[in-house]
């Protein structure tokens, strides 16, 4: 499985609270919840985001409240996959849990800029910058959530 | 090597004599929660997967708290999906308006959780429950829906920060100066993935709801769960209360931590996390005495809206006026700390300072409803976040304080230090 797209940056600490505001919180919509992605940190990234476009984020990504509707938004966007020096521990549980793709890289996410272009290979956690050329190794989930993953998500590992 | 508090009441729920820093363990849950915004992502994934039975309709809590009265369509239409699955489960812990409370107060007070215990919540702030001697933890609504059908979550086992607690807190120093002014040491990832452990003679002087609001911000510095040992202060609390067994875990003489930090309550002062972010702490005295001008003052939450954080509030309102143009809402945390509030009198202090006291609700804190802030607004707020846009636009501005803090500065217009008052 891989992934390829422009690259969406953001810097350390950004919040479930700007990822998807509280407010839209009345719905579990999918859709509705994409609509609003990123409205409090960037009021454009709805109309900019394109399918398998990738967002790479600095240190601390999806602090805050536990909502599940902030991977559902982002993974809704079209986002195909989520780089950052490090996550917040319930939005790394959530995003794995959901089926969201996510790498901890300090290297990558601190080198790459917004615009670049990204691929991914999940197999090899080999991320490429596309635009500089230059390669970085992510940390590879452990073997116990990668049972998860490839077993489609946590509730289908379970049942 | 020996274990940490809650390493040892992990390895207890998972069936092990013992476990280690990142190990990958499945537990067994005595309480899984979940609240109107993340109980129905978890009924929709508990359905869509076919599931048909929940592993125990005693162990589980569906509070309906955050937009609750129900603020517009969409909420009531949330809230009526939950309380449908909680009829056709026969969830016995499902609170609507008129028995719920904030999440957080009601399930120490209904004694819902307590020591020993292991709790998942679709909701960050469960690691509140931390500080009955719990190992709770806040999940997402896909974790919570697996613990409903499962009564099982994974978790990699955390390594431990020890905060060794000493010296009395004085004036008006409460749980949520500690908790603020450590966070403003370790910052807001400062303990992620990890347990923080607080202990030490100190404990002594801080009553369950000092703990509570403590345990209650752990997740603002990143941790997993914060945890206090259990004394005669938690028994005093949870006995005839938790519905339980209360069962009593320490931690090993040779427990290993990542870092150790000793904080003597005796030096602490009033702490204020100015926006936009709770590791932004400032001492009151670092602040001038007309330099932060508010708009609004928050009082309540699953942080602080406790009988004693209501009662420390009015000692600071009683016989006086909240400044010309600030609106003062007051939150109590559940409809027990509603009535004894009444019954103490406190509605009367607050009202006739010009306060107004609201239903127990999450209400401002998440930017839902009940007090929404405008753009260029700043609010004092009690609560927990003061991310941007948090309480309304994100041209708003909130400042974390405890309630003395809070209600002072209702009253002066501009954050104050209630010793000057």
């Amino acid at each position: 499985m891989n992934a390829k797209g422009t690259v969406h940056k953001f810097g350390d600490n950004v919040d479930t609270d700007v990822i998807i505001p509280a407010r839209y919180l009345n719905t579990s919509s999918h859709k509705e919840l994409a609509a609003h992605c990123m409205e409090d940190i960037d009021s454009d990234f709805v109309s900019k985001v394109k399918d398998g476009d990738i967002m790479v984020a600095e240190k601390n990504f999806g602090c805050g409240s536990s909502r599940e509707h902030a991977p559902i938004a982002i993974k809704a966007s079209g986002i195909s996959c989520v780089i950052a020096s490090t996550f917040a521990r319930i939005f790394y549980r959530n995003a794995i849990n959901i089926g969201l793709p996510i790498l901890e890289c300090d290297e990558a996410a601190t080198d790459i800029k917004d615009g670049d272009t990204v691929s991914v290979d999940f197999n090899t956690g080999v991320i490429t910058n596309e635009t500089t050329g230059k390669t970085y190794n992510a940390e590879p989930f452990p073997e116990f959530i990668q049972d998860i993953i490839k077993k489609g998500g946590l509730i289908k590992s379970i049942m | 090597m020996g274990m940490t508090m809650s390493q040892k009441i992990l390895a207890a729920h998972a069936g092990l004599d013992e476990v280690k820093a990142g190990q990958l363990i499945e537990a067994k849950l005595d309480m899984v929660l979940g609240n109107d915004v993340t109980s129905p992502v978890a009924i929709n994934v508990f359905e869509e997967n076919g599931a048909t039975a929940v592993f125990d309709n005693t162990k589980i809590a569906m509070i309906m708290d955050h937009f609750t009265p129900n603020k517009d369509i969409k909420a009531a239409t949330q809230v009526k999906q939950v309380r449908t699955f909680a009829d056709k489960y026969d969830i016995k812990n499902y609170k609507d308006v008129g028995q719920m409370g904030i999440e957080h107060a009601l399930l120490p007070e209904q004694g819902l959780v307590g020591p020993g215990c292991l709790c998942i919540g679709a909701d960050s702030h469960t690691c509140t429950y931390g500080a009955l001697g719990a190992f709770s933890t806040g999940v997402g609504s896909t974790d919570m829906a697996a613990g409903m059908i499962s009564g099982k979550a994974w978790f990699k086992v955390p390594s431990a920060i020890k905060f060794n607690l000493v010296g009395k807190p004085q004036g008006y120093v409460s749980g949520k100066d500690v908790i603020l002014h450590i966070i403003g040491k370790i910052g807001v990832d400062g303990a992620l993935y990890k347990s923080m452990e607080f202990s030490g003679e100190g404990l002594k002087y801080l009553n369950i709801d000092d703990r509570l609001c403590i345990a209650n911000m752990a997740i603002e510095a990143g941790a997993k769960n914060g945890i206090f040992p259990v004394d005669d202060i938690t028994r005093e609390y949870c006995n005839g209360r938790y519905q339980g067994t209360p069962v009593e875990y320490t931690a090993d003489e040779d427990a290993v931590y990542d870092e150790e930090y000793t904080i003597d309550l005796s030096t602490l002062k009033s702490t204020v996390a100015f926006p936009h972010l709770p590791e932004n702490t400032k001492t009151i005295d670092e602040i001038g005495e007309k330099e932060i001008k508010i708009d609004q003052c928050v009082i309540g939450s699953c942080t602080n809206g406790r009988i004693s954080d209501l009662r420390v509030a009015a000692s600071v309102l009683k016989g006086r006026k909240l400044a010309k143009n600030v609106r003062c809402i007051i939150f109590p945390g559940t409809q027990q700390i509603w009535l004894q509030a009444m019954h103490e009198g406190l509605f009367d202090i607050f009202v006739e300072a010009g306060a107004v006291v609201s239903t127990p609700t999450c209400g401002p804190c998440l930017g839902g409803h009940m007090g929404i802030l405008a753009a260029g607004e700043r609010a004092i707020s009690t609560t927990n976040r003061n991310f941007v846009g948090r309480m309304g636009h994100i041209d708003s501005e909130i400042y974390l304080a405890s309630p003395a803090v809070a209600a002072a500065s209702a009253v002066t217009g501009y954050i104050t230090d209630p010793e000057k008052l």
